[in-house]
């Protein structure tokens, strides 16, 4: 399989001052195309930083980084920013929409800062078709506030999805949403592996990993673990479990 | 193209906050309406003024006699016998700067016609006088010179003189008796209303100035001469000339005469009048100033408010150059649009004032123009430092912005 990421002994050490924070200390990591990686870790091990890194959002103070076959680390802002645009795309944790604006526009938003022209109808259909994607063909003109959490953050997926990214980027992607929603999402990412997109999301959440093909522990800014998921979780098993232990609730209930 | 959707961006992000957007707009929309309705105030009061500059007649010079003195006593301007029949022939001959010469002789008098009488004033003048003070004629026409060679007893009288001794009658041929002497009604003029100090100018009779000096005031000298100038350019040297010629009739006497212009009148006026429109101008312009400060202070707190959105843009793609396009747009957006509707405010309102207060209000397509760049000069300005704010900022300290 070809590689589409390969980070070779990355090193980031933010400088504030008098305090030198080495964030990421020598990280080197080969993603292949197709891939589905949950990167762990508790808060200051380094994975949000890697995270940044790999989505070319900060540049690492030393080691290469090729996205792609492109050398990212010798990259300017603007470059940087048609990276982003073309081979990438991001789910936040906090979905990051825009307030007041239509999913559909939500979704256009890529498309009108690509250096490719595309015609506003294309532009329509594209976000259409990623909206369908993702189960919200019909939610199109619906803005965020009408939406679910989960509704929100499957616009923010078809978001990243519109302009065919080489790689999808979850941040914590599940980490604002309740557990039947969580998984509801990850069937989403499922689906989307399954056809072929790689994934890297970092999460804290185990079972939430667990969906994953591939998973990565880092702490003090190392990479501690690196496994293939052995007893990958299956949204559609897992939601079937949930939707049989909510009956029994209310069989409960009732009783 | 991008630039092309930055416009697009730009008009989605207003129209997600209309009434911000409009309350934003509403400090230019008020400063453009303040500074038409002001300006087309001031600019319609100068008019007044100047169409009543004008009405004094076209590139008018007046020679005035000089001051009388006797026994230590001074009288004004004309009280001096010293201006002559035979000075305004000179002038008309002899000046070739100059196109039409009135003497001037007045008095009041007791005027009676028709059985009824009114006291008004009756001015000596030449055929050239009504020519040179653009006054038209309702009905008949001026004396000739002949009726002047011959002291006719012929007369012009004024709308006023017209309504008070011939109310709904023609005068025309009709007769008026000026110290018992019968003069024949040739001609009625044309209204014109009242002048800069407020006289009524219609309000007059003309006759022939020799009739006026042999039969009524048996006056020898003229208190004034009515010159115009052949055009505007030449008033200042037809001045010259005039004083020239005078004084060189004089024997280069101390002069006894003095030579004013209709310039110097209206420029006093149009002083006036112009320091008001600069006045109120400025202080509308202040208000525009207010607006575009009131548009960068929303343009700052919205970059603030906005800055998850700034960091999503950043991050699927926007160079730092799009954001800063955005927003400039849309402060420029908003007061280019604010100054139209603060263009149409200020026409209304002047029409408005126009309408239902009574004042002349011109409307002046310069200042529309004027006012509109300035909107959007206003909004480019104080549109450009917080956009660039927007565009300096780092998407990962955008995106983590609580």
């Amino acid at each position: 399989m070809a590689s589409v990421v390969q980070l070779t002994d990355i090193q980031k050490i933010y400088d504030s001052g008098e305090v030198k924070v080495h964030a990421v200390r020598g990280v080197s990591l080969e993603i292949h195309r197709g891939e589905f990686i949950a990167i762990m870790g508790s808060s200051g091990s380094g994975k949000s930083t890697l995270m940044n890194t790999l989505g070319c959002l900060d540049r690492p103070t030393s080691g290469t980084y090729l996205l792609d076959g492109i050398d990212v680390s010798k990259l300017d802002r603007n470059a940087l920013a048609d990276l982003r645009n073309e081979k990438l795309g991001f789910v936040f944790q906090g979905f990051n929409l825009l307030a007041r604006t239509t999913a559909l526009e939500n979704v256009e938003l890529p498309m009108l800062y690509g250096r490719r022209r595309v015609s506003h109808r294309e532009m329509r259909d594209r976000a259409m078709h990623a909206l369908e994607i993702v189960g919200l063909g019909k939610r199109a003109d619906h803005f965020p506030s009408q939406l679910s959490g989960g509704q929100q953050q499957r616009v923010a997926i078809a978001r990243a999805l519109v302009n065919q990214p080489q790689v999808l980027l979850a941040d914590e992607p599940t980490g604002n949403l309740d557990s039947k929603t969580s998984v509801e999402v990850m069937g989403v990412f499922q689906k989307l592996n399954d056809s072929g997109i790689t994934i890297v999301m970092v999460t804290h959440e185990l079972d939430i990993a667990q969906f994953c093909k591939r998973n990565l522990i880092m702490r003090d800014g190392r990479i501690v673990s690196d496994v293939q998921v052995a007893n990958r979780s299956r949204a559609e098993v897992e939601m079937q479990k949930i939707l049989a232990a909510e009956s029994q609730a209310k069989l409960i209930d009732h009783a | 193209m991008r630039s092309l959707f930055t416009i697009l961006i730009a008009l989605r992000a207003l129209r997600r906050n209309k009434l911000r957007s409009v309350l934003t707009g509403l400090g230019i929309i008020i400063g453009v309406g303040a500074v038409i309705a002001m300006v087309s105030i001031g600019n319609g009061a100068k008019a007044q003024v100047e169409s009543q500059v004008a009405s004094l007649g076209q590139n008018v010079i007046t020679v005035f006699s000089g001051n009388f003195t006797s026994g230590g006593m001074r009288g004004g301007w004309g009280s001096a016998p010293t201006l002559t029949v035979e000075d305004a022939t000179a002038i008309a001959t002899e000046l070739s700067s100059v196109v039409g010469v009135s003497p001037e002789v007045r008095d009041r008098n007791q005027i009676l016609a028709n059985g009824l009488n009114w006291n008004t004033q009756v001015l000596g003048v030449g055929p050239d006088y009504p020519s040179i003070r653009s006054w038209t004629f309702a009905e008949g026409t001026v004396f000739t010179d002949q009726d002047v060679r011959s002291v006719g007893k012929v007369a012009v009288i004024g709308k006023t003189v017209a309504d008070q001794l011939f109310p709904n009658q023609d005068p025309i041929g009709q007769t008026i008796r000026i110290r018992n002497i019968p003069f024949t009604i040739v001609g009625l003029l044309a209204p014109k209303g009242f002048n800069l100090f407020g006289q009524d100018q219609d309000d007059i009779v003309l006759v022939p100035y020799t009739s006026h000096m042999k039969r009524l005031s048996r006056r020898t000298h003229l208190n004034s001469i009515l010159v115009q100038a052949v055009n505007a350019a030449s008033i200042e040297r037809a001045q010259q000339e005039i004083n020239a010629l005078l004084s060189q009739r004089r024997g280069n006497r101390e002069p006894d005469f003095t030579v004013r212009t209709q310039l110097e009148l209206a420029q006093t006026a149009t002083a006036t009048t112009r320091t008001m429109t600069v006045f109120l101008g400025f202080t509308a312009g202040i208000s525009l100033l207010v607006g575009g400060i009131g548009i960068m202070n929303i343009m700052l707190v919205s970059v603030t408010e906005r800055t998850r959105e700034i960091g999503i843009r950043l991050a699927v793609g926007a160079h730092g150059r799009d954001v800063l396009l955005q927003f400039v747009v849309e402060a420029v957006l908003l007061s280019s649009v604010g100054g139209i509707l603060g263009i149409l405010i200020g026409v209304g309102a002047s029409e408005v004032v126009r309408r239902f207060v009574g004042w002349p209000v011109l409307v002046s397509p310069f200042w529309v123009i004027l006012s509109f760049g300035v909107s959007a000069v206003v909004g480019l300005f104080f549109g450009y430092y917080p956009a660039r704010k927007a565009a300096r900022l780092d998407p990962i300290d955008a995106l983590r912005y609580e």
